[in-house]
Parts: C-alpha cells; structure tokens; sequence
C-alpha cells in the first residue's frame, strides 16, 4: 500500500501543452503513471503523444475517468485550475506551480474546506509511491519501493534526503513534496496522519524549514496520536531573520518561524531531529533497526 | 517587496486614512523649505529606510528650529542606518520625512497579515501601540486582539467593533477607528498585501485620530497584477549583489561567513548553509541557482560569489534533476577560466548526468575537490578553512 496515489491512479495533466507540461507529462509516463488526459484551453481536440486534449476539465474527467490531476500552469491562472478541478469533481490535485498569489491561495482554501478532494502544492515538486505512481517532477530513478514515507516543504532537499535512504537499502511508501509557499493543501499533520494509518508505512521521515508553525503543529500532533517514529530534520538554522529564503513560505518573522523553536517544539514531543542533514539516511536506519 | 514609510502613507491617504501631515526632502534644503511650508516648529524628522528599530537607533529625531533641522538632516542624509534589523553594515538614507510633531495622548497597534495555519487574513489590534507587535507578543499576549477573517463575507462591522471596544480609547474615537480599520482592510485586500500595518495608531490633544507610523510590504506572488505597486520598489535599500543577482534569476543573500555556496533548490540551500556551520564553518551566504539553471546562471553565479571579498572557499552542493550535472560543470569550467579561480572549491554532484560532470571538472585543469555525498564535502570545506585559519 502507499498513501494518495498507488496503481490505480488516473491522471489528467492541467497545462499539458506548456514546456513544463509537456516535459514532465513524458517523464511521468515513462515511470509508469497512468496518463489518461491533457486540458488546455483552445486545444481541445488535438493529441500530445497520443493523450488526448480537452478545453475544459468537465470534458476531460467525462471522457477519461481520471481521479488526480497535475496543475503545470502559469501562476495567474493556477488558482482557477484548481477550482477547476475540484468543481470537475476530481479528488487528488496536485498543483506544481511556484508563484500564486497567497489571496488567490485564501479562496481557494475556503472553497475547498467542505469538498472531499486533497490538494497538494502549490509550489510542490510533487508525489511519489515508488514503483506505482509518480505525479510531479522528482527523478524517478533515484526512489525505491518500501517502507518509509517521506513529508517535505522542499524539492531538492527531498532528493537528498531520497538519496540517502535508498543508498542505505531504506525503500520508500510514499514522498510526498507539500510545498514552499505560505498556503498550501495537505499540511504535515494531514499526512502524518495517512502514514500513522498506512499498513505498509514503518516510518516517516518529516522534512521541515523556517517559517510558519507547521512543524510545531505536527509536534503536538505526534505527541497526541503517533506510535510510528519520526525522523525530522529542520533546514534554515542559519537563516537570517526577516529574509524570504527561496521558498515564499521559508521566512523567519519575528520569532515565529524560527528553527531552533521548531527543532525544540519536535524534540519535546518525542520526535528524533537530525542535526547534520547528511546523516538522515544514518539516522533513520539506526531507528528502523532499533 | 517592502516599502517606505513615506510610500505607505500615500497609499493610506489614498484610502481616505489620515496620516500626520509630513513632507520627504532629499537634501538639507529641501528639508527646510518643507518645515517653512508647514508651518510652525517643533518636527520630527525620520529615517526613510526598509527596516524597524529606527528610533532607537537615531533615526527618528525631534528638531525645535532651523538650525537642529540642518544638523540632523545633514547628520542623516547620505549616511547609513544601522539598526538591530539591519546588520552591521546599516542600509542607506536617501530620503526624510519630515513631520508635524503631534500632541499624542494615546498609541494603539492595528496589523492585518495572512494567518497560514487558518489560511486567512487576520486583523490584529492592541492598546500597547508604538512597540513592535512582537514585543507586546512576548511581554503581555493578553493585550493582542485577533479578528479572524473569513474570505467569503469579509471584515465585517461586528468584528471590527468588537475590537476596537477593546483597545482603550474614548468612545469618540470609535466610529474614526472603525473606518480606518474598514479602509486599511479593503488596502490590504486590493493591493495584495502580506503586511499592511499602523503603528501606532494615535489619538491627539486635538482630538484627531491619525495613523503616526506605517509598514505595509507586499506579496511577491501578486506583483504581476499591481505595475503601481511595483515601481514604489527601492532598490537602493536592498544589497546590490542580491539585486545583481535577481537579474539572472539567481536567488542570492548574502550573509557573513566566507564559504561561498552554490546549490539548487532553496530547502537544499538551507541546509547546505546549516551542514557548513555544522562542521564550524561559517556560510558567506544563500545561493539558489534554482531547478532549471543554465551554464550561462552558473557562471554569473560564480562572478556573484566571488564579488563577496569575504569568500574563501567555495561550496558547490548540486542534486541534478532537471538541471543536469553535466551543465553545472561546464559552467564551472568557463567561471574558472573567465574569473581566473585560485581558490579552493569543493564540489559536490549528484543525480542527473553526474559521471559526464565528474569528467568535466576533472579533465578541466583546474583543481576542484570533487566529494561524495554532502558530508564528505563539508569536511573537506571545514578542513579549507582551518588551513586558512592556521596559514
């Protein structure tokens, strides 16, 4: 099992005929995932590499069946391509695009709030369940099947940290990438939660940074409802303050959103935090052997 | 993007919010002919820069006459201000404002920012005005008023009422203060803001309610749909390698160590930054050359860590996806050769085409210390520096 997507997913790329769109719709094919549609709007009725493309998401979910979409489209016009996709009644969305509006981000949120869809992103890389499903922009190649379930803010960061489990043998579930920006869809706890009830998660290795209170959310959160362990680690220790660090959300305003209160928030609830970010793959073998 | 003090308090005129009467003057001369517009002395003259703490720091200065005008606008004009949120090296005053001193008889905080976890906007207030927001946060919590904001109705009446019965002012004041909450809301909604904030606000001897101080910054997200907003931009108060480097799509900021690193990605960046403090080195900054770099960004990169004097060691950390190994290195290459490098650099590749850039660096000529994984190559750093530290 894994969490969000597994083979089963069908997959309706929103923006399919930009660069990005194009490129990674030929990456995720070539892992494997289940492409079944494109929606551009004014091409509706032309094919890219055999996927054939609609003007609107309502045709496309009518035609193709699909159940997730993956939004590559100009920071403008995401917000309403995720609405679109809600509204289409699509139920897994995950929004790649970097730079949409917070305000836009704000409605969104609201609108979503009785829906029973899930939004991952904006500005995420993506989500992966090794060997069966990849929507996003991650390199396939370096994940492997397992048993470990990755939550980051970051992308790189997330290979890095991919990289060093999978050199260690440690597979992976499920890596999901929830986004840099300040309003995003899933938030650590919403996964936690997934991976505490997935049968075939072991652990979770949780991915945090400056900004924001996410990570003390997740704290509290383990504390109350967790028996799986967590590995954390917390970039941006250095950072400093009132500075915008690449991601819109990575930003230490006043003391919220600073790392050493995040890194002690976790330690208190019991969660084990790696200092050297090049000894997470260590760490979590140690755990996994423990 | 942030703005100055001045600039915000245009766009409150604009949404019919009084600001006390003030004039900016970009010389000695223009200073004093804006206090002999305005009539009567005493002013206040104030620092127009991007950053708080500037009265305890000298830049916020009450003149009784001409003659204190010209020393404290001479004083402050074309110098640096350095105050706890600015780093030792201050940031330019190019501009003052010189201002009405107003009887004050009271100071109150009015804020509205985005609360992520609600995912909302949220309008703060308090009755302790005229301290940063974060201080009375700390000190006494009780005293801060929260109106969460609910995206589909609005700031509504009832909330905005509701909070200002908390804030302590005399009644008279109420029905002012609820307009200008109202008009700094609709400010903050139309013009994407991430901060739009008032502090303080004041009440006066002459019974006005005025708006004495104001921070309003503004969602980067957002600019493409505010060109208004956009050229209110001061570049001189922000470092000029940053700006240099925003040119080629780099995301540089400099910090006060001297390895230099290059990574892709901002949470990777990060924590290339916290590995090279780890091994007690010092990062002379954040560079993010981001996912899709060219050879071209790669070299412009490197001119920009290299124009940082304080740079001893460079520190190339790169998990290729979609920018592959194989560009990075050739970029390298050509910063080495163009900028003659005689520093050391340690090199760090992986993931996409990594055996093709590993070839590139090594055939090159130049000695590059090429390391497997991120903590090998950050010992290879910290044994930089303590050589340079012990030569």
């Amino acid at each position: 099992m894994s969490i969000i997507i597994d083979n089963r997913t069908m997959v309706i790329i929103q923006g399919i005929t930009g660069n990005e769109g194009m490129f990674h719709t030929r990456q995720m094919r070539e892992y494997g995932t289940k492409i079944s549609a494109g929606v551009t709007p004014g091409k509706g009725g032309q094919e890219f590499e055999s996927i054939p493309i609609f003007n609107t998401m309502k045709e496309a979910v009518a035609a193709s069946g699909a159940n997730a979409s993956a939004i590559f489209v100009p920071p403008p016009y995401a917000a309403d391509a995720i609405l679109e996709a809600v509204e289409a009644g699509i139920k897994t969305i995950i929004c790649l695009t970097e730079g949409i509006p917070t305000l836009d981000m704000v409605l969104v949120k609201r609108y979503m709030k009785d829906k029973d869809a899930v939004l991952i992103g904006p500005n995420s890389p993506g989500i992966i369940s090794p060997g069966k499903c990849k929507i996003g922009v991650m390199a396939g190649y370096i994940h492997k099947e397992g048993r470990v379930g990755i939550i980051s803010r970051s992308g790189t960061l997330t290979y890095e940290v991919v990289h060093q489990l999978t050199g260690q043998g440690i597979g992976q579930s499920t890596c999901v990438g929830i986004g840099g920006d300040p309003i995003i869809g899933l938030r650590y706890v919403d996964l936690l939660r997934m991976f505490e009830e997935d049968e075939e998660t072991n652990a979770i290795v949780m991915i945090g940074e400056i900004g924001g209170s996410a990570e003390e959310d997740a704290a509290r959160y383990f504390q109350k409802c967790m028996k799986k362990p967590v590995v954390s680690f917390i970039a941006g220790v250095t950072a400093p303050i009132g500075r915008r660090m690449g991601h819109a959300g990575a930003i230490v305003d006043g003391r919220v959103g600073d790392a050493s209160i995040k890194i002690r928030a976790l330690e208190d609830a019991g969660i084990i935090v790696v200092k050297n970010p090049a000894e997470i793959g260590h760490t979590v073998k140690s755990v996994l052997a423990g | 993007m942030k703005i100055h003090e001045y600039q915000a308090k245009e766009l409150l005129k604009g949404y019919n919010i009084p600001v006390s009467k003030g004039r900016v003057a970009e010389t000695v001369e223009e200073a004093v002919s804006a206090a002999n517009v305005m009539g009567p002395f005493p002013f206040v003259v104030k620092a127009q820069v991007h950053a708080g703490g500037r009265g305890k720091s000298g830049g916020i200065r009450r003149v009784n006459n001409t003659s204190e005008l010209r020393a404290t606008a001479s004083e402050m004009l074309g110098k640096r201000l350095v105050t706890p949120q600015t780093g030792i090296e201050g940031i330019p005053i190019d501009r003052i404002l010189v201002e009405e001193a107003l009887d004050i008889v009271k100071e109150v905080y009015a804020g509205i920012t985005i609360d992520r976890s609600k995912a909302c906007a949220t309008l703060l207030m308090s009755p302790e005005g005229g301290i940063e927001i974060e201080s009375v946060a700390a000190a006494s919590p009780e005293k801060i008023f929260v109106e969460t904001i609910d995206p589909c109705i609005g700031l509504r009446g009832f909330q905005v009422g509701r909070i200002c019965y908390r804030l302590e002012l005399d009644q008279s004041f109420l029905n002012k203060a609820s307009d200008i909450i109202m008009n700094l809301y609709q400010l903050f909604m139309e013009k994407d803001c991430s901060l739009a904030e008032i502090n303080p606000l004041v009440t006066t001897e002459r019974g006005e309610l005025i708006a004495l101080d104001a921070k309003i910054t503004f969602d980067d997200n957002a600019l493409f749909r505010h060109p208004d907003v956009s050229v209110l931009r001061d570049y001189r108060q922000e470092n000029s390698l940053e700006v240099e480097a925003s040119k080629y799509n780099l995301n540089y900021i400099k910090l006060k160590g001297n390895v230099g690193c290059m990574v892709n990605g901002a949470g990777l960046a990060m924590a290339t930054m916290d590995l090279i403090k780890y091994v007690g080195a010092e990062p002379a900054n954040f560079l993010d050359v981001g996912g899709g770099a060219t050879s071209r960004m790669i070299t412009e990169g490197i001119r920009i860590l290299l124009s940082d004097k304080e740079v001893k060691v460079i520190f190339i950390n790169i998990f290729g996806g979609i920018l592959r190994c194989d560009t990075l290195a050739t970029g390298l290459v050509d910063a080495a050769r163009a900028f003659g490098i005689t520093m050391p650099v340690v090199v760090r590749l992986e993931g996409t085409n990594v055996e093709k850039g590993r070839a590139i660096l090594e055939t090159s000529g130049f000695r590059f210390a090429i390391a497997e994984g991120m903590g090998q190559a950050a010992l290879l750093v910290a044994e930089e520096i303590s050589q340079l530290n012990q030569g």
